[in-house]
């Protein structure tokens, strides 16, 4: 139904830049996303358990869980789908963000821990370490971890493509360095030396600015926080996209040289705009950490960063309602199918990646559109 | 916290140590006043015969822990069958038959293990065929077999073959106690084989250590001095020993001085020797480096193809090593020599169908060949999981490629590193060959430089990059044979190198053999020295790291493909 | 093949769910939360069989409190967070009484807000690090005082180690096991400078470098051993290069605590023989309780299969759980909770365990010999049973804290000092 809904909003999107900027599929996003978490959270907060309307706390959560992905999802397609920079590192951005929220929750637990220590993590004391790192100075206060949460990964990104751009490093090598990058960080939180928790990660979070983390109604505000965010975030980006920096970064990714030859410095342009989707991905991981409960150095692995890729081009690039909905797709069809035939999953998904790529090359929302064009033009 | 230490059950101990040491003392005694010829061995009031017999027929019925005494009763027997018994039930092939409990060593596997080839113990007589299910193990522990061992040592010091001779007086020189210098002292008498000799003079030197005459100390010190052997850096320590306030424990000043630059003389060399080592450790890390990633240096570097499916095709190598191996389980390093080429023929197929099924179809979009790849490697992953289990499956190692090569005492090479990086240069030289000299090589250089020219010259451009595809697939078959001597064979052994491969390949500079080569041993060399000062998981990331910002330097690598292709 | 025993398994549970569905109205729902994907499939899916098995076996005797048994296995999939989904969806969405599940230190630290949050009850199977003790949670796996401190206690007893080597994978575990190793040698008067400390990552597999370092260590004339918490897939690539590297068993014995028979049915035993581990269980004992369950066992899931350590514990657990049930007379967790206390159960060694008011099982220590046929030759065990410590006396932060579940004290960690109970989630 829904796809009936996308594709009708599509009729007219014959260019994909008109799409953008009219963007009737964006609205319709919008709306659909404005509805399912008025609907939601109602359902959560009005009616009582054993109603039908009723909306537990598990779907939720999960809903809340497969928001954070759709903006990472978001963040992956601005630099692929508008840019060309194929990043298999954006879960190390990700994972930054989760882990600036972690500190800050894990600094909240304050004495409640199980030693009692009134400043220490758990898993410091329990180290043997006796006073708080430099790196988790600060972390107490909210402000400064949100502040952190965007500044430590916008300055990774800044750094390294800065480096990166300026030498020109494109295409496959590109993709190679963000991997190592996202590879090392793993290996180093992994570290329990590092001050992070090693493979244990954060974890046993209890309250958020004073609410209780385990509260229906954190809960459902942290989801329609999500919800805001994701909205927020797509109406920003595509003001920006759709700006004059917009097209020159779509002319990137078209024709680097030729709009290098013009005079513009293209690495400038790629580096604000990396940077801007790093900050994103950080957002959604540190959304995404609250409600699932734990960060841990696994989200950096490569496998995750490439998976995100994928729901985009599932989705479709090049349109970010496209990522959005590649990300809300594959994650649902993971968990039903990692509950029916768990054996069969990683066939599945490998299958989705051969596929998508050799028959699908603009997913879903791009054979949505086409095969909308070919009806419309027999109608 | 709930229990204090003090209220902990006490333990029990299961193997007792029994009058043991007391009755080696007399074993050690008996032996050797029999080896060196005296026959007074017949002393005893029974005969040896009878008891020998009867230790021997105890053995299936005695349970473990008590094994010990009746190999510690047995090693006063002077009976000839003693040594292969003795050895049967070091390596465990000592086992006895279920329905009369005759003693029998194992001689050969027949019937793929089923059955057995065996020699009574007792009248030494020859069992053609007994079937496996028929007879029970004699089991040892660890106590038992370095009990065992040491009765081995003193029945091999007159042993014919040097070897075994070698070998028993290292042993005995870790237990210097006055016996075993009696025995070494005597069997020096008659010693011939030089280096054997050698080794018996260190041992005896090391024993006049503890000499109470300071001037036999002294000029012991003396003669040891830069000698490698571990035992005499210990003893060395031990004459060294302070106590708490930092005094030594010695009085004589001189031998402490004597000691210590002895001491100082062979730590310079141990530091020479650690540091051949840890090049060697690096060469061979570089060597498995370059054989994960020689393949991808010809798909990624000459075709410009990510592969990231390459790891699972360095896995599909070492998985057709085990099923070569289980298909011929008697012939283990046969296996390994009929696994190479059968490894390349499976790899190099796969990779032809890989190149012919989905990257034929991505020509030009570079990173859509990635994803499908990666989906790819994914499939082949959960197909290896379903057909061959999850589970990690057992390669062997053979025979000639265990052990070490010992240089000197401090300093040896393990052959299965020794042979992995001789096999790595091999397979390096074979490629540069078919590159360079055959007409595959040049097809592959002429599309891989100008396709539109190569094509209009008639060169079958499509079949050029199957072929391609398939060398470069294939020779990551072999270096999975490799692989499978050093590390798990299981479904995640291509995800462990593909990250590392793909950096060795950009480090050395996409499409040049040599930069591969270069890159590999050196990265190699550079981790293995940094392991000591770093740990081994921060001298990875700072390799990591040190390629990203290395590349940003440098984005063609060390060696950069010249040519106009490059852009 | 393995299609094969998948169906089974699937056709198993569909059929523990139909008969229950059939003969009772309402059944007792028992979660299993073990990943059936990723990189722990490989060991958890044999505790989800035996969880199953033992369902079946429940069923077949009649079921608990006249109602049947039903199973609901959900997937993991070696994912962290999932855990805590999964968690949340077996206790919201399906309601279950009990779950058996979790095997990694950091899925259980994922589950335990969830567990506590929506009160429901956990058997973790595995031995830990310790260092936890909560109301949802009972812990049947050995803790560091019934697995790491007798096997120092036997090295340096029986075969006379002085110098010791803790090697281990950078983990909670081996942290927290190698911390109170080293208090606990110390405190024997083992010397600073002959404890030798190292740390590798996850599936290391180039052990040249180490080894060397280790081989150094031992030839300074004393007798050294190796105390192993290296984990899984990293071990093979270690004992090799031991081997190679001339190091026997009889030289430098390793005495390892995550090595059990299911670990070894994959690997060339030849370069392991000899070397040790320390578990509360071995196929090898001898009892007709253990030979009744190998014999079950290889009926349920195939004749290659073996048993080991985390399967006596989930055995135990799952006993435990049933005895406490009938014992309270109903599932609800708080008098479930109480009952389980001092229940006691035969373990497959022969003994008895017992139920402590931590949470925390009495086992017996068992030290075994590796043999080439991938079983163990057990060469020393501690003379009764050992009480399973949740807080290590050994680790300055959790010396003075004590869990007891009973009244009055009632709480997981509670300061004996400071008389605090602190970090609870009720």
């Amino acid at each position: 139904m829904a796809a009936s809904f996308i594709s009708s909003l599509l009729t007219t999107d014959t260019s994909r830049r008109e799409g953008l900027l009219s963007s009737r599929g964006g609205n319709l996003f919008l709306i659909i996303l404005f509805s399912v978490t008025v609907l939601a959270s109602i359902g959560n907060q009005l009616f009582p358990p054993g109603s039908p309307l009723h909306v537990d706390t598990y779907t939720i959560t999960l809903l809340g869980k497969y928001l954070s992905y759709a903006l990472l999802a978001m963040a992956v397609d601005i630099v692929w789908g508008y840019c060309g920079i194929l990043s298999l590192g954006h879960g190390a951005f990700f994972a930054l963000g989760g882990y600036g929220m972690g500190m800050y929750l894990m600094r909240q637990i304050g004495d409640r821990g199980v030693y009692g220590d009134p400043v220490l993590p758990d898993f410091m004391v329990f180290l043997n370490w006796s006073e708080l790192p430099w790196f988790w100075q600060g972390f107490d206060s909210f402000p400064f971890a949100m502040l952190m949460v965007l500044l430590i990964p916008g300055l990774l990104a800044f750094v390294f493509g800065w480096l990166a751009f300026r030498s020109r490093v494109t295409g496959v090598y590109l993709s190679i360095m963000t991997q190592a990058l996202t590879y090392a960080l793993m290996l180093a939180f992994f570290r329990n030396e590092m001050g992070f928790g090693g493979n244990n990660g954060l974890t046993d979070f209890k309250d958020i600015l004073g609410y209780d983390l385990q509260n229906d109604n954190t809960r459902v505000s942290l989801f329609i926080i999500t919800a805001c965010v994701l909205g927020g975030v797509y109406l920003l980006s595509q003001f920006i996209l759709s700006s004059k920096f917009g097209r020159v970064i779509e002319a990137v990714r078209d024709a680097e040289n030729r709009v290098r030859f013009v005079g513009f410095k293209t690495e400038n342009y790629k580096v604000w705009l990396f940077v801007y989707s790093a900050i994103i991905a950080a957002i959604a991981g540190a959304l995404y950490v609250p409600q699932v409960g734990i960060i841990n150095p696994g989200e950096f692995a490569p496998l995750n960063s490439i998976e995100v890729v994928v729901w985009v081009a599932v989705g479709g690039r090049g349109l970010l309602y496209g990522a959005v909905l590649g990300a809300l797709l594959v994650n649902f069809a993971k968990t039903q199918f990692t509950g029916i035939l768990p054996e069969a999953w990683l066939f599945a998904l490998g299958a989705l990646f051969v596929g998508v790529t050799i028959f699908l090359p603009r997913g879903i929302v791009g054979l949505l559109s086409s095969w909308k064009k070919s009806n419309g033009g027999n109608a | 916290m709930e229990l204090s230490w003090s209220e902990y059950p006490k333990f029990k101990r299961v193997p007792k140590r029994t009058a043991f040491s007391k009755n080696l003392v007399t074993a050690i005694i008996l032996i050797a006043t029999w080896i060196s010829g005296v026959s007074c061995v017949q002393a005893s009031d029974q005969p040896p015969e009878t008891s020998f017999k009867e230790l021997v027929d105890k053995m299936p019925s005695t349970k473990l822990k008590n094994l010990s005494k009746v190999v510690t009763d047995l090693e006063q027997e002077s009976d000839p069958r003693l040594l292969p018994l003795f050895e049967s039930l070091v390596e465990g092939k000592l086992y006895y038959v279920k329905s009369d409990k005759t003693v029998i060593m194992l001689n050969q596997e027949l019937d793929d293990g089923k059955a057995f080839r065996a020699t009574q113990v007792l009248d030494q007589t020859t069992i053609e065929h007994i079937a496996k299910s028929d007879i029970k193990k004699i089991r040892v522990n660890n106590k038992l077999r370095k009990q065992l061992r040491k009765a081995i040592a003193k029945l091999t010091l007159f042993s014919e073959d040097s070897n075994q001779r070698l070998a028993a007086v290292e042993k005995l020189m870790s237990d210097l106690n006055s016996e075993n210098i009696t025995l070494l002292k005597s069997a020096k008498e008659s010693e011939q084989n030089n280096a054997v000799l050698e080794k018996m003079n260190l041992a005896l030197n090391i024993a006049l250590l503890d000499s109470n005459d300071k001037s036999i100390q002294k000029q012991a010190v003396k003669t040891l001095s830069g000698e490698l052997h571990p035992s005499v850096r210990s003893r060395l320590n031990v004459i060294l020993e302070q106590d708490a306030n930092g005094e030594y424990l010695e009085d004589d000043k001189q031998l402490i001085a004597l000691a210590e630059s002895a001491l100082v003389k062979i730590d310079g060399k141990l530091e020479f020797y650690g540091f051949i080592e840890r090049v060697f450790f690096g060469l061979s890390l570089g060597s498995v480096l370059l054989l994960a990633a020689i393949g991808l240096s010809i798909t990624f570097g000459v075709m410009g193809v990510i592969n990231m499916a390459h790891g699972e095709l360095l896995m599909l190598g070492a998985y057709t090593t085990y099923v070569i191996q289980t298909l011929m389980p008697n012939h283990i390093g046969l296996s390994i020599i009929i696994a190479i080429p059968a490894a390349f023929v499976v790899c190099g197929l796969v990779g032809i169908a890989i190149e012919r099924g989905i990257i034929q179809f991505l020509k030009g979009r570079p990173l859509e060949t990635l994803l499908a790849t990666f989906g790819l490697s994914l499939i082949l992953q959960q197909a290896v999981r379903s057909i061959f289990s999850p589970l990690n499956r057992q390669v062997s190692t053979p025979e000639w490629m265990s052990g070490a090569l010992q240089i000197n005492p401090g300093l040896a090479l393990t052959y299965n590193r020794l042979y992995i990086i001789i096999f790595s240069l091999i397979v390096f030289a074979v490629l540069l060959l078919v590159m360079k000299k055959t007409a595959l090589g040049l097809y592959v250089r002429a599309v891989s430089q100008n396709r539109d020219m190569a094509k209009a010259v008639g060169i079958r451009s499509d079949w050029v990059d199957a072929m391609t595809f398939g060398l470069g697939s294939g020779i990551a078959g072999v270096a999975g044979v490799a692989l499978s001597q050093l590390t798990n064979v299981g479904p995640n052994l291509g995800q462990a190198y593909i990250i590392d491969s793909f950096m060795v390949v950009v480090f050395g500079g996409v499409g040049n053999l040599w930069g591969t080569l270069v890159g590999a041993f050196s990265l190699g060399v550079v981790n293995k020295f940094l392991e000591p000062v770093t740990g081994a998981v921060l001298a990875q990331i700072l390799v990591l790291v040190f390629i990203v910002l290395f590349i940003q330097k440098r984005p063609r690598g060390l060696f950069p493909q010249k040519g106009r292709s490059a852009e | 093949m393995k299609l094969k025993k998948l169906m089974t398994a699937t056709a198993a549970t569909v059929s523990i769910a139909l008969s229950a569905a059939v003969s009772a109205a309402e059944t007792i729902k028992v979660g299993v939360l073990h990943s059936l994907s990723g990189t722990m499939a490989i060991s958890e899916t044999t505790l989800k069989d035996t969880v199953l098995m033992m369902i079946d076996e429940q069923n077949k005797k009649g079921g608990l409190l006249g109602k049947q048994l039903e199973a609901v296995v959900v997937d993991p999939a070696s994912n962290w967070p999932l855990f805590a989904e999964k968690t949340r969806e077996l206790l919201t969405k399906d309601k279950v009484d009990v779950i058996f599940g979790c095997w990694t230190s950091v899925s259980r630290k994922s589950v335990l807000p969830v567990i506590e949050e929506l009160n429901g009850l956990l058997f973790y199977p595995v031995q830990y690090e310790g260092e936890e003790s909560s109301k949802n949670v009972f812990y049947t796996g050995a803790a560091p005082n019934q697995q790491a401190i007798p096997a120092v206690d036997y090295l340096m007893e029986e075969i006379g180690v002085e110098r010791w080597v803790l090697a281990g994978t950078d983990y909670v575990y081996p942290r927290t096991t190698n911390k109170i190793l080293e208090a606990y040698l110390k405190a024997k008067g083992v010397d600073e400078k002959d404890i030798m400390i190292n740390y590798t990552p996850f599936g290391h597999s180039d052990w040249q470098g180490i080894v060397s370092d280790i081989k150094k260590f031992g030839n300074e004339g004393k007798q050294t051993a190796v105390v192993s918490t290296v984990n899984g897939d990293a071990n093979v690539p270690f004992y090799k290069e031991l081997g190679n590297q001339g190091i026997s068993a009889e030289d430098i014995p390793v005495v390892a605590f995550s090595v059990g028979e299911e670990e070894l049915s994959g690997l060339d035993t030849a370069p392991l023989v000899g070397h040790l581990a320390a578990w509360n269980y071995f196929q090898s004992v001898e009892a007709d309780v253990n030979e009744d369950f190998i014999a079950q066992w290889k009926k349920f899931a195939g004749k290659d299969r073996v048993t080991n350590d985390p399967m006596e514990a989930t055995y135990i657990g799952f006993n435990m759980w049933t005895a406490a049930v009938e014992k309270a007379g109903t599932t609800d967790v708080d008098t479930v909770e109480q009952a389980m206390i001092g229940i006691t159960s035969p373990n497959l060694t022969g003994g008895t365990a017992v139920m402590n008011k931590n949470h925390h099982l009495s086992k017996p220590v068992l030290i075994g010999e590796i043999q080439e046929d991938g079983q163990f030759e057990v060469v020393w065990e501690t003379d009764g049973v050992v009480p399973g410590d949740a807080w290590s006396d050994y680790l300055p932060g959790s010396k003075d804290i004590v869990a007891d579940w009973v009244e009055p004290i009632k709480c997981g960690n509670f300061n004996a000092k400071t008389a605090k109970c602190s970090g609870q989630n009720f």
